[in-house]
């Protein structure tokens, strides 16, 4: 679409994209390149010489056990996090579509944990499992199950999921409620003429005519668990016990800044970039064909 | 409602209520920790009964920080970090995101297009994938603990400059004719229409773009070395850092609470926007 009505001036558009272009220059563009160029060059380890290695750096690391396992993890951490936080969330987006009174009252207790940072999410989960003081884990042990994290990496893993799932329902309730809204009522009323219960139409209409939000959701929840969690698990487990829970995201961090392998992260940084761009066009392919049915 | 099943309803408000519970618990177990003394929040269990230390907590982590061996800022100061951070990430990213949009849509120039991907591309490039160089060029550029470092490099928004041009699209043509015709330039034209014309979608955006910038965790843990220029959410990482034993948990739950409020509340607050704002961003 483009505009009929324009206004002509050889300097002014390039002032006014100049401020963003300038920021996506700076801190876009040149840490990429600058993330590609190290991708290719292993450093010395006082960080004086580099030499060209090409691929070096990508083949050390999926020959590296831990590599892999990071990556492993990560794939199990984001399914989990995305089949929970969407399942829990389509639940109460289906009921609370359902009711009429009290329905915005449900809706703002249910949407707020998206304001709660990552860090505080993970902060409040651990207090609640500790297994020395909290809560949670106390109850547990009471059912018989002697919760520890810090030992166990089952626990460790769930715990963060948890906490990751926790913060992300409120975001997919919203779309879903949303989505659940726009499905013309007609539809829904005519299977019920025809004899449908509340059960069958769910699976026959609502589900199938929710798909694209679904899909979008799916998206999301999978850009969210790689990437949106650092915070959580620092928080956390600090990818422990041994490294459990230690997914790609905070494998780049910790190699790049705490071990000082540059080549290395630059590779890890190579390689998630990646990832994102398969996604970003996964996500925008969808969206051209969005709209089946408002 | 397309019929009447009292037992459904039922089990609707139920499992809602028990959503509602799930989500509330954690907060209201930190609310309860934030009123007790260190002794009652570290008792294994705690109990679930608010204590009577609120006001000495609170009075307590706002102004001196917590006790203890570990040495941190006021959470006051800390809070001050976040907010100035979040207004200026907000603001900024709106600001320089809508001169863009005007720009894209308003005016033919060579190199359109270009600028155009450029900016779409930064939506592939979250600072996670980039944490390393992009750390490097902050600091080359003296900008590490400061303002300037924890929010220019976060203020690129592909997603708010598709907003903007997507809104500024449908905004009639006769607008901009009218606005022509009667010898207005495009400078006056963006302020005395578009601008009175995007408020709705500046709040909506607003709201979204100041929980990222107050939530924002990896940026600032790499950015604020000194500890006058920590946001809360690094101070809440490293009250903990003690381990279990040297831990003052009600001091951390208070923090939390305090941490968890601005966003909170804005969600709870302008929930009309912040709606719109999340679902509109997402297009």
């Amino acid at each position: 679409m483009e505009k009929r009505a324009r206004f002509k001036s050889a300097w002014l558009p390039y002032a006014l994209v100049a401020p963003q272009i300038v920021v996506t220059l700076l801190f876009f563009f040149w840490p990429a390149a600058q993330a590609l160029y190290q991708s290719v060059l292993i450093q010395d380890a006082f960080g004086v010489s580099s030499q060209f290695v090409w691929f070096e750096n990508f083949q050390d690391l999926f020959n590296d056990e831990t590599y892999l396992e990071s990556f492993k993890t990560t794939a199990i951490f984001s399914i989990l996090v995305a089949f929970l936080g969407l399942s829990i969330s389509l639940i109460l987006a289906v009921f609370a579509d359902r009711i009429l009174r009290g329905a915005s009252i449900y809706k703002t207790f249910l949407i707020w944990p998206y304001a709660v940072s990552p860090v505080v999410v993970g902060v409040l989960w651990m207090f609640m499992m500790s297994p020395t003081l909290g809560v949670i884990a106390h109850a547990l042990r009471y059912f018989g199950i002697e919760w520890n994290h810090q030992l166990n990496g089952r626990h460790a893993l769930m715990l963060i999921v948890m906490a990751a799932v926790w913060k992300q329902i409120s975001y997919n309730f919203l779309f879903f409620l949303a989505g659940l809204q726009s499905i013309p009522k007609s539809l829904i009323e005519a299977a019920a003429i025809d004899g449908a219960g509340p059960v069958k139409r769910f699976f026959t209409i609502v589900f199938p005519l929710l798909s694209p939000t679904t899909f979008f959701l799916l998206v999301i929840n999978v850009v969210y668990a790689f990437f949106d969690t650092f915070a959580i698990i620092e928080a956390t487990t600090q990818g422990g016990p041994g490294k459990d829970t230690e997914i790609l995201v905070y494998k780049v961090f910790h190699d790049g800044f705490k071990g000082g392998d540059l080549g290395s992260a630059a590779a890890q940084s190579v390689i998630l970039m990646t990832i994102v761009i398969v996604l970003t066009v996964v996500q925008f392919k969808y969206v051209e064909k969005k709209v089946q049915y408002s | 409602m397309i019929e009447r099943r009292p037992i459904l309803d039922l089990i609707s408000h139920l499992v809602l209520l028990l959503g509602v519970l799930v989500v509330a618990f954690p907060v209201y177990v930190a609310l309860v920790a934030s009123t007790q003394t260190a002794d009652q929040a570290a008792a294994a269990p705690m109990s679930l009964v608010p204590g009577d230390q609120f006001l000495v907590n609170y009075a307590e982590v706002i102004t001196k920080g917590t006790s203890g061996n570990i040495s941190m800022p006021p959470v006051g100061r800390m809070m001050w970090v976040s907010f100035v951070s979040a207004l200026l990430i907000a603001f900024g990213k709106i600001s320089i995101s809508m001169l863009s949009a005007f720009a894209f849509v308003y005016f033919r120039f060579p190199g359109r297009s270009l600028f155009f991907w450029m900016i779409f591309v930064t939506l592939m490039l979250p600072v996670e994938v980039r944490i390393t160089p992009t750390y490097q060029v902050v600091s080359d550029l003296r900008m590490l603990n400061s303002y300037a470092g924890l929010t220019i490099p976060l203020i690129a928004s592909a997603t708010a400059t598709f907003l903007f041009r997507q809104f500024f699209l449908i905004v009639p043509d006769e607008l901009a004719e009218a606005a022509r015709i009667d010898g207005a330039g495009p400078l006056r034209f963006f302020k005395d229409v578009l601008w009175p014309l995007s408020r709705t979608n500046v709040l909506a955006l607003f709201v979204i773009m100041f929980i990222y910038g107050w939530n924002q965790y990896l940026w600032p843990l790499l950015i604020a070395t000194e500890q006058n220029m920590y946001p809360v959410g690094i101070g809440i990482k490293t009250m903990i850092a003690g381990g279990d034993a040297a831990v003052e948990w009600n001091m951390v739950m208070a923090t939390l609470i305090l941490a968890m409020l601005p966003p909170g509340l804005i969600v709870v607050v302008m929930q009309r926007w912040f709606v719109k704002g999340l679902v509109d961003s997402e297009k």
